[in-house]
């Protein structure tokens, strides 16, 4: 029997950076918030100072930051014909658990949309004529231009460094020029580039393309946020990303928030706390609160106004599919929303290996890169190439960790002498050219709960199945033979193509960018949760992350969640609490 | 005397002794509030995370240690049935209730420079904190000093009541801040260097001292001062925000600005830096030069494990990561605060003004007592510092002490 709690105005499941932000804004708001974590406690001196921040085993891998796959996992197929089976152990994403979630071991890279991403659907079609049978992509419901004040917070947020390419529509030499018009400028100038941003910048202005520097959470000098929150200059030691950052140099909630949040009286953080339903009365119309059990088994019922998740889009899918909230997505029938549109990236590289030049790829940071766009997104004319979407190619210098970065030539053996050779000549003298794809949502992607496995408390895993498609397959290779053209370039010694072919593997690791789920949308009959990321069916229920993307675009996601956050956080502040009720009428 | 010092000291109109009615006048209890927030009565009267002003926080004394009375006013563990003549008796001349004598570890000598209005204004806001039951531990003290009666013998050798008196040929200004830093802030309780029995060392007046295991700095800002190099800005700063460009606060000082300084006044703040400001040191001779292999040693340890923060210059990041260059701590003459800092790492003082907690990791783990001592030895002998050498046998012995081992 669940012991009943006192009720608050608002919980959060799950606190990283999404509830971090929610917290922050709904406790200015006067109400009492409850945020409830399934992992532990963490701060920057207790679990990852700087004696302790690089230690490649320890955290990466065995996998100290991320989800304890003992617990719960996901299980995995390619396609419905196959039998899903749970991963063991984490490989192609790497989701995190604890305070801070897995904002506190990202590497930074901070990319805004572009307008044409929130509307790809009609944006597409309207350029190029109807979308494929089964490609399932769909507007977003808010536009660039409604998120674009919260983008800027974001960045103010977390002292991002970057040039801007298009301040209020007017283009900036140096900076992205396909980007959405921006209202200000980063707050903190870019990242120092390194040789290989270097060459990378010559060879792609020699093809007439406008290189930029990589918008960067790792500091690119002290910063002072406005919430008056400290983060210290980066060091460039190359512990980003599957790292805590021990020096204060990543913006993460640690680093950005939580000081001043800890601190308030209308403010609880409950840890090893995990929340097992979403409770709803018997019109099923209103949440109630949500039941959560601690480390010691003990089950709590927790009552309250307003339910937000802000757990990773995986398991806000999953505990909504739990909680028998919304109607599962049959691939089948096509009916049911959640778990529909599940998306995740096509990533690719071309290694550039030099002769007697030193790259000193080891002095690197999670966002220290310079990138292109004109192959992002809308950013070209897709006429006769059989795909929509893109993404961008960047040259980054994030780490070269001793045990992890092994870059080889073409033709090297996978060990033995031969391999240490070939690692003690290149390890040096390599960077990487790499593309960063998006995926466009198609029918056959999805996630649903799993009918044979089950997690620690008993309840059924979530499955994925998820392959790539031919819309992504023809992007990736058009993006590879763009970044091929770029590091032939960069005057090395030779390259060596990764293309991305075959099925998706779940092992290698490529991105933590998984999307969709919980998508967002203008109809009930299209979308999981609105444009204020509230629960059509449950309006006090509201659902943040890169679950709601309808589909992914070609960056990385964090700057487009976190705007998506304050954005839905402005829509409670301002209208919701007011008004408690759907906020866009069905 | 007493009818001119509160015109001085407050600015206020109030005169004369304590009246009935101005228990429940709100400036008198802001006053009062004030007057508590800047003597740090919160401070030693609470142990971490328990009930603010209830006493029984272990205050470590060379003697041994000393528990903290409950300043609530409960009528049984606490001052609930003290009158404001007791109360008044007790801050001026060290005198509890019963007419016992209280113990220096309550900084009467300082209290004392306080005038009755003040006094009274503390008691009437006490008054008004709800009241905590809590019995505080008794002091582990060995006879003789259990023995309260030898105080005495104490208090005619070094104490000397009476009200603040200010210099005419000072400004008001001076005058204000000379009160605050040597009556309710008492400063040099961790910041003046003490005799054998405990008492201030005049000669050595806010020149540095030691206190629970960390060497507190010399805050002279005058010629040859400990700070010598801050502006009056920068005292002002540093007391107000925990950091300025030359220094963070931790350990017992960042209780004393979280408490304390940052709620205070910019101008009583000011005045406190002028005051300071006014004070010369003394010359100090230079420290030998430390040994070449050492030097090197430390050299190798610093650019591996501490440039990251303090930078290979030693410059730091000023606000976030402490210059070392010029640091007082690291130009101590007693190495203890920056064996301490190294050995269990430290953290910066959070404030309304820079809530980030920036810590130093702790390094005791990782270095031994060699590694430490080159690496100390390195900084107080780099850049322009002249702290001079570390030996190893001082790492050890405060390791060991900070263990709970024999030093």
């Amino acid at each position: 029997m669940a012991r009943k709690l006192p009720p608050v105005d608002v919980v959060l499941v799950g606190f990283g950076w999404t509830g971090a932000i929610m917290a922050q804004e709904l406790t200015e708001a006067g109400l009492e918030v409850l945020a409830l974590e399934r992992g532990g406690w963490r701060d920057t001196p207790t679990h990852f100072p700087p004696t302790l921040a690089p230690d490649e085993l320890r955290f990466y891998w065995r996998h100290e930051m991320f989800q304890d796959t003992a617990r719960e996992t996901l299980t995995f197929r390619n396609n419905a014909s196959q039998t899903a089976l749970p991963m063991r152990r984490w490989g192609s994403f790497l989701p995190g658990s604890g305070v801070g979630g897995s904002g506190v071991h990202w590497n930074g890279q901070t990319f805004r949309f572009l307008p044409s991403d929130f509307i790809a659907a009609s944006h597409n079609a309207d350029r190029y004529g109807p979308l494929p049978d089964g490609m399932t992509v769909q507007d977003y419901g808010v536009t660039y231009d409604e998120l674009e004040p919260h983008f800027d917070r974001f960045e103010k947020l977390c002292g991002i460094g970057g040039k801007a390419g298009n301040l209020r529509g007017a283009l900036q030499a140096g900076g992205n020029p396909f980007e959405g018009r921006r209202s200000d400028e980063y707050p903190n100038p870019p990242m120092e580039m390194t040789f290989a941003q270097k060459q990378f910048g010559a060879a792609a202005a020699e093809l007439g393309l406008k290189p930029f520097p990589a918008p960067s959470a790792n500091m690119s000098r002290p910063y002072t946020n406005p919430l008056g929150v400290q983060l210290a200059p980066c060091t460039y030691c190359g512990f980003c990303e599957k790292y805590g950052c021990g020096n204060y140099s990543k913006a993460i909630p640690q680093t950005t928030i939580l000081p001043v949040l800890m601190g308030k009286p209308n403010f609880t953080l409950k840890t090893h706390n995990e929340v097992l339903e979403i409770r709803r009365d018997s019109s099923g119309r209103r949440a109630t609160g949500v039941t959560h059990v601690d480390v010691h088994g003990e089950v709590f019922e927790q009552p309250a106004g307003i339910v937000i998740l802000c757990a990773y889009p995986l398991q806000n899918a999953r505990l909504m599919m739990l909680s028998g909230i919304g109607r599962t997505y049959d691939p089948r029938s096509g009916e049911g929303l959640v778990g529909k549109n599940y998306c995740y990236q096509v990533v690719s590289s071309v290694d550039v290996f030099y002769e007697d030049r030193y790259t000193n790829q080891f002095v690197g940071a999670g966002a220290l890169g310079m990138v292109i766009d004109e192959y992002n997104g809308d950013n070209f004319d897709h006429a006769g190439l059989g795909f929509i979407g893109g993404g961008y190619l960047a040259c980054w210098t994030t780490n070269a960790r001793p045990i992890e970065t092994h870059r080889t030539p073409e033709g090297t053996p996978e060990w033995g002498a031969g391999w240490k050779k070939a690692v003690k000549e290149n390890f040096l003298k390599s960077t990487s050219v790499s593309t960063h794809g998006a995926s466009m949502a198609y029918a056959q992607n999805h996630l649903d709960l799993d009918p044979i496995y089950t997690d620690v408390y008993g309840r059924p895993l979530l499955r994925m199945t998820y392959d790539f498609t031919p819309n992504d397959r023809a992007m990736t290779a058009y993006l590879t033979d763009r970044a091929r053209e770029i590091a032939a370039r960069m005057g090395g010694r030779e390259i060596k193509v990764n293309a991305r072919e075959g099925a998706y593997d779940s092992m290698p690791y490529q991105t933590t960018h998984n999307t969709g789920g919980t998508i967002m949308g203008s109809t009930p009959q299209n979308s999981v949760v609105n444009r204020y990321l509230q629960s059509w069916d449950v309006p006090n229920l509201f659902v943040m992350g890169a679950g709601v993307f309808p589909q992914n675009a070609g960056y990385n996601p964090t700057g487009t969640v976190a705007a998506l956050t304050y954005w839905a956080a402005e829509a409670i502040r301002s209208r919701y609490l007011r008004d408690p009720g759907p906020m866009v009428q069905a | 005397m007493r009818k001119s010092a509160p015109l001085l000291i407050a600015g206020s109109a109030l005169l004369g002794s304590a009246q009935a009615g101005q228990a429940n006048d709100f400036s008198q209890l802001e006053r009062g509030r004030y007057l508590t927030q800047a003597g740090n009565c919160q401070g030693c009267h609470t142990p971490p995370g328990e009930e603010p002003f209830a006493g029984s926080r272990a205050l470590e004394t060379p003697f041994g240690l000393i528990y903290t009375p409950n300043i609530t006013f409960d009528t049984e563990t606490g001052l609930g049935r003290w009158t404001k003549d007791d109360f008044w008796r007790a801050m001026h001349e060290g005198k509890a209730k019963d007419g016992s004598q209280l113990y220096p570890a309550f900084p009467y000598p300082h209290f004392t420079k306080m005038p009755r209005e003040d006094v009274d204004a503390i008691y009437d806001y006490l008054a008004t904190l709800d009241p905590v039951r809590k019995k505080k531990p008794e002091n582990e003290l060995p006879f003789p000093l259990s023995w309260r009666t030898t105080v005495k013998g104490w208090n005619m050798t070094f104490f000397e009541p009476g009200v603040f008196r200010p210099d005419p040929a000072k400004s008001q200004e001076w005058n204000r801040g000379a009160y605050l830093v040597e009556g309710p802030g008492h400063c040099s309780g961790c910041h003046t260097e003490k005799n054998l029995l405990g008492a201030d060392k005049k000669s050595r007046h806010l020149a540095g001292g030691k206190l629970e295991n960390w060497a507190a700095p010399d805050i002279r800002g005058g010629r040859h001062g400990g700070l010598e190099a801050w502006s009056k800005a920068a005292i002002v700063e540093f007391l107000q925000t925990g950091r300025n460009a030359h220094s963070a606060a931790f350990s017992i000082m960042s209780e004393v600005i979280s408490y304390s300084t940052q709620h205070m006044t910019e101008t009583d703040l000011a005045a406190i830096a002028t005051y300071l400001k006014d004070l010369d040191g003394e010359e100090r001779a230079a420290p030998a030069t430390p040994d070449d292999a050492v030097m090197k040693a430390g050299a190798a340890i610093y650019f591996d494990n501490c440039s990251a923060c303090h930078v290979s210059d030693g410059s730091g990041v000023p606000r976030f990561f402490p210059p070392l260059a010029g640091s007082g701590n690291v130009n101590n003459p007693d190495a203890t605060t920056v064996i301490r800092v190294i050995l269990e790492g430290a953290r910066a003082v959070p404030t309304k003004r820079h809530p980030s907690p920036l810590t130093m990791p702790a390094f005791g783990w990782k270095l031994d007592d060699d590694g430490i001592a080159a690496v100390a030895t390195y900084v107080r002998s780099s850049w322009g510092n002249s702290g001079g050498a570390v030996e190893a046998d001082e790492v050890r012995d405060l390791r060991s002490l900070l263990a709970g081992g024999p030093p």
